[in-house]
């Protein structure tokens, strides 16, 4: 077994966390920071945040993930990282020459009280900034929320510098929150099929799925361009993504621009799809087009197809509050029954009531920790089983040991291809994740079935 | 030697390229007192007659903004050093990120049911998660609690507390804590201050790790194991399965293994560890102060190996034969050795046809970017230039240098132990004149020879080698393979040149040994004769001038 240690008997925990359903806030400012073209992520700490952070999105793209770091000494850690950044800030522009550095904290700049804004004014007065070029910044302490929160804040922190008021133009902003460079791609390209044109920020397509062609290019051909970032305030309308991930810069946006903002679940499945579709059409007062509808069609066909195999099914997931609740609401749309979900990052009291709406029909032995841990939900499993398990990488020593069907999903994945390049959001996402889940809870029947019970159709 | 001289240029020439012009092709970019630095850190290696080799710059501050491959004072205690013991538990003191980054990420395996009571917490990660109210009102109480929910929960046999960057801001004293919780609960719990801030590397990391281990754990069970010959293996961390390995080999040769620090190990293992009679270092950079310790309070002395290699892994088994000087020992490590080589032979030579020249550039850690060049050696391979992320002066240079090694002030405050001999325990095992003896036997007590005498004269030695330096080096020279580690692989790879993850072994191993010398001679001829380093171009592209007329037409 390789979680001997875990049984079934709970006992209350409220210092020690085991097996962790999130992780630190920088990493995913990193990852937004990577969806602006040519921008360099910078960790204000010491250097190991930095290098983990930079390993464990590889770990999930298979791709060169670029940062530069303060590197903190004992030094700079008891008389501040002014020097550190403003050092930093010289040989970024000199050696790398990006056209932005999106610096962002960890819990070793913030412990200490750095004040970033002071030190870039520094930079600025001093000419380490060169004409035209940017260095901007978003608090990240690891020690509040999790690696979702800093994602949002590195989010609400493009608007907050770059978005500028203008003459209205006929563009939506679209925040399209935690998610693959996929769905980014997906969310686009269903904008462009119903006309809309759309700035989508954070844009990690062709960033972290590029090509490869014998170069390698340090500030590849994706990301929101600072110029669309600065337009962004003159949109129609914003449309943010989940909640904990894209509604603080769609507020922002509002509050900044006066540009309206709808906060949406991500469009996982078809009602949360239907929602943004619909959303979309009204805000920019256009028609949905038949390629559209076809595609919603032919999920809703392959439910039906596919019906009998998932019906009453009972699935835990660990994940990230967006992605739980929007998956939550297509299962239970799928007849399926969500009863174990954890998540790590602690995103509120309404995010739980949201879940517990969503799954009120879901069984009586439904549980849900937000925040919880690893290790309490693999004790729920302990002391009654699932049928199926959705979540990062790390489930898959639970699925072992439990011998339980498992679908990856969230972040990270690091031991499996496809979340690159396949989306997860609107109708074909659905469509795939439909698919994944029926190719482990069929591969598991059929390895389970007698002779004479296997079959050749289904 | 295994590696030849066969490449040795003529002075200054590295393919043909000058390499005073390469040095400052590196440098060039760089701020003036940037240059001046890292100029320092980039060194043509030449090798003298006694052995001496230039000065090498390293265990000196990270540049700010440079992009270099390091890590911290914390992945070098928790990640490395401590990580890999089963049967700890190990806590993370601080906010999530650092406990999950280390959680499963190195791959070092692990034997659980080796162990009599099966305990086994690697798959495990254990952390305070501190929140703001932590870092404010101080952490001592949640980690008070903590302990006790793993001990209520766990019920190990040790607890081990890592302190993370905010924790030596605030002040929460972690021994005090661990002090306390160990009289409270009655087992070894203990802590290490790894601040990540601390010294300019994982190296601070390995040494606080050091001091922790043979504080708290070496030398409290004086239980002498059965068996003949008694060794630890030291610096060896079962990566892929390295070290189950060498027990293979060990066991054959009817050598004891009572510790290794610290693959697919047990805290009661470190416990007795001062009972054995001879330390093997593998990675030195990590272990050599547990080692000198140990030495000093218990009188066991330690000699360098290298199990990466056949050729290598044949001479450190005749070398601890030698300090054994048991005639029937000898004939049985002869006998492994017989019985290994044939098929590690036959391997090399069905690959070396596919490999033979091909050039190679190994920028890794503190000591696998010395040893493996023995095993490229073995495939006719040449290695074009070597550092390492975090070693010192005398992992390049040898132990020769040490007495000229400043502490600069970035890790002035990594705690020196004063350790004296043991009044009841010390037992010297070798006495002068028997050293001596040895010594002209080829068993070179308490010595590492470095890896630049070992390295060709002319090859480039770049210690913490930066982003820009590396795509200089691979612009320049175009390898036809480059070994470093996860955050560069991908970066390489888009140039079309294969990297060989030289930490995680991309997945595969054991590399030591005899099997793992196998094992690495398959895997670098699959890297560098891959078929996909072909299929860069689209047929279109390499023929653009085609379809230029008929568009035109």
């Amino acid at each position: 077994m390789l979680l001997r240690h875990t049984t079934a008997d709970i006992k209350e925990r409220k210092a020690l966390t085991v097996n962790p359903a999130k992780t630190c806030q920088p990493i995913g400012a990193m990852y937004a920071a990577l969806g602006i073209h040519g921008c360099l992520p910078h960790s204000h700490g010491s250097q190991g945040c930095y290098a983990y952070h930079r390993s464990t999105l590889t770990r999930h793209y298979k791709e060169p993930v670029m940062a530069a770091t303060s590197a903190f000494t004992e030094g700079a850690s008891v008389f501040g990282g002014q020097a550190n950044l403003l050092q930093a800030i010289d040989n970024i522009f000199t050696v790398y020459e990006p056209e932005v550095i999106a610096v962002h904290t960890t819990c070793l700049s913030e412990t200490i009280g750095d004040d970033i804004p002071q030190i870039v004014n520094k930079a600025k007065a001093d000419g380490r900034i060169p004409e035209g070029k940017y260095v901007f910044h978003a608090n990240t302490p690891s020690y509040v929320g999790s690696h979702v929160t800093g994602f949002a804040s590195m989010t609400k922190a493009m608007v907050d510098y770059f978005a500028e008021s203008g003459p209205r133009s006929r563009t939506i902003n679209l925040i399209p929150g935690f998610v693959e460079p996929a769905d980014m791609t997906e969310i686009r390209r269903l904008a462009t099929e119903m006309g809309i044109s759309a700035i989508l920020f954070p844009d990690t397509a062709r960033v972290l799925n590029g090509p490869l062609t014998g170069k390698y290019r340090m500030f590849p051909e994706g990301g929101v361009t600072i110029d669309q970032l600065r337009q962004s305030g003159a949109s129609v309308g914003s449309i943010a993504l989940g909640a904990l991930a894209s509604a603080p810069a769609g507020l922002a946006m509002d509050a900044k621009c006066k540009v309206p903002c709808a906060v949406l679940n991500l469009p996982i499945g078809l009602h949360d799809t239907d929602l943004f579709v619909d959303t979309l059409r009204r805000m920019a007062g256009v028609n949905v087009p038949e390629t559209i509808d076809l595609e919603r069609g032919q999920l809703v066909d392959a439910i039906s197809d596919w019906h009998p195999y998932l019906y009453g099914k009972r699935v835990g997931l660990v994940g990230d509050p967006d992605q739980l609740l929007a998956l939550s609401r297509f299962l239970t749309a799928l007849d399926m029954r969500p009863v174990y979900l954890v998540t790590g990052s602690p995103a509120g009291k309404k995010f739980e009531e949201q879940l517990r709406e969503t799954l009120a029909d879901a069984g009586d032995d439904l549980r849900i920790a937000v925040p919880g841990d690893m290790f309490l939900f693999h004790q729920w499993i302990k002391e009654r089983s699932v049928d199926l398990l959705m979540g990062n990488t790390y489930l898959k020593y639970i699925a072992r040991d439990e011998d339980i069907p498992f679908v990856r999903c969230g972040f990270p994945i690091l031991d499996r291809m496809g979340h690159s390049y396949f989306p997860t959001v609107g109708y074909r996402g659905a469509l795939r994740l439909l698919e994944k889940m029926l190719d482990a809870v069929l591969d598991r029947k059929e390895r389970d079935s007698s002779d004479i019970e296997f079959e050749l159709v289904l | 030697m295994a590696i030849s001289a066969e490449y040795k240029d003529a002075d200054g020439v590295l393919e043909g390229k000058d390499l005073e012009g390469v040095r400052r092709r590196l440098l060039e970019k760089y701020p003036p007192k940037v240059a001046r630095k890292r100029d320092k850190q980039i060194v043509v290696n030449r090798v003298g007659e006694d052995g001496s080799v230039p000065v090498v710059m390293s265990n000196v501050r990270t540049v700010p903004g440079l992009i270099s491959q390091r890590g911290c004072c914390y992945a070098g205690c928790k990640g490395v050093v401590l990580g890999p013991t089963r049967d700890i538990v190990n806590i993370t003191h601080g906010p999530v990120g650092c406990g999950f980054y280390s959680w499963l990420t190195r791959r070092n395996q692990t034997d659980p049911d080796s162990s009599p009571d099966g305990h086994n917490f690697m798959t495990y990660c254990f952390t305070t998660d501190m929140q703001d109210e932590e870092i404010i009102f101080g952490g001592e109480k949640k980690l008070r609690l903590a302990i006790q929910e793993a001990y209520d929960n766990f019920k190990p046999k040790a607890i081990a507390v890592f302190s993370t960057c905010p924790v030596g801001l605030i002040g929460d004293d972690v021994h005090a804590v661990c002090r306390e919780m160990k009289e409270k609960l009655g087992i070894n719990v203990f802590g290490f201050s790894c601040e990540g801030y601390k010294g300019v590397s994982q190296s601070a990391g390995h040494h606080i790790a050091n001091n922790g281990i043979f504080t708290h754990v070496v030398g409290t069970d004086d239980a002498v194991p059965e068996g003949d010959f008694k060794i630890n293996l030291l610096g060896e961390y079962n990566i892929g399965g390295d070290a189950f390995e060498i027990e293979r080999i060990f066991e054959a040769c009817g050598l004891t293994l009572v510790a290794t620090y610290s693959g697919n190990s047990s805290i009661e293992h470190f416990a007795r560890s001062h009972t054995a009679d001879l330390n093997l270092i593998m990675c030195h950079r990590s272990i050599n102060y547990v080692a000198e310790m140990m030495e000093t309070k218990f009188g066991l002395p330690w000699i360098k190996v290298n199990f990466i290699g056949a050729a290598a892994t044949a001479k450190s088994l005749r070398k601890i034969a030698a300090y054994f000087d048991d005639p029937a020992l000898s004939e049985r490590v002869e006998a492994v050795i017989a019985a290994e080589l044939p098929a590690v032979e036959a391997e090399a030579a069905a690959v070396r046809p596919r490999t033979e020249g091909k050039r190679a550039m190994l920028f890794v850690g503190g000591s696998r970017a010395h040893h493996y060049q023995e095993l490229f050696a073995e495939l006719g391979m040449k290695t074009l230039s070597a550092g390492y992320e975090f070693a010192h002066r005398d992992d390049y240079e040898g132990r020769r240098v040490l007495p000229d090694i400043k502490v600069d002030a970035d890790s002035r405050n990594i705690q020196e132990l004063e350790v004296h001999p043991d009044p009841e325990r010390y037992r010297p095992r070798v006495d002068a004149q028997r050293a001596e003896t040895l010594a002209a036997k080829g068993v070179d007590f308490a010595d590492y020879a470095g890896m630049m005498p070992e390295m060709p004269a002319g090859a480039l030695v770049i210690d913490d080698i930066s982003h820009h330096e590396t795509e200089k080096m691979i612009a320049l020279f175009k390898p036809d393979i480059f070994c470093a580690g996860i955050k560069e692989k991908y970066v390489i790879q888009k140039h079309g040149i294969p990297l060989k993850q030289l930490h995680s072994y991309d997945y595969g191993g054991p590399y030591a040994g005899f099997k793992g010398a196998i094992n690495f001679y398959q895997e670098i001829d699959r890297m560098v004769n891959s078929r996909v380093w072909g299929y860069l171009k689209a047929p279109w592209q390499k023929n653009p001038e085609l379809a230029a007329k008929y568009a035109f037409e």
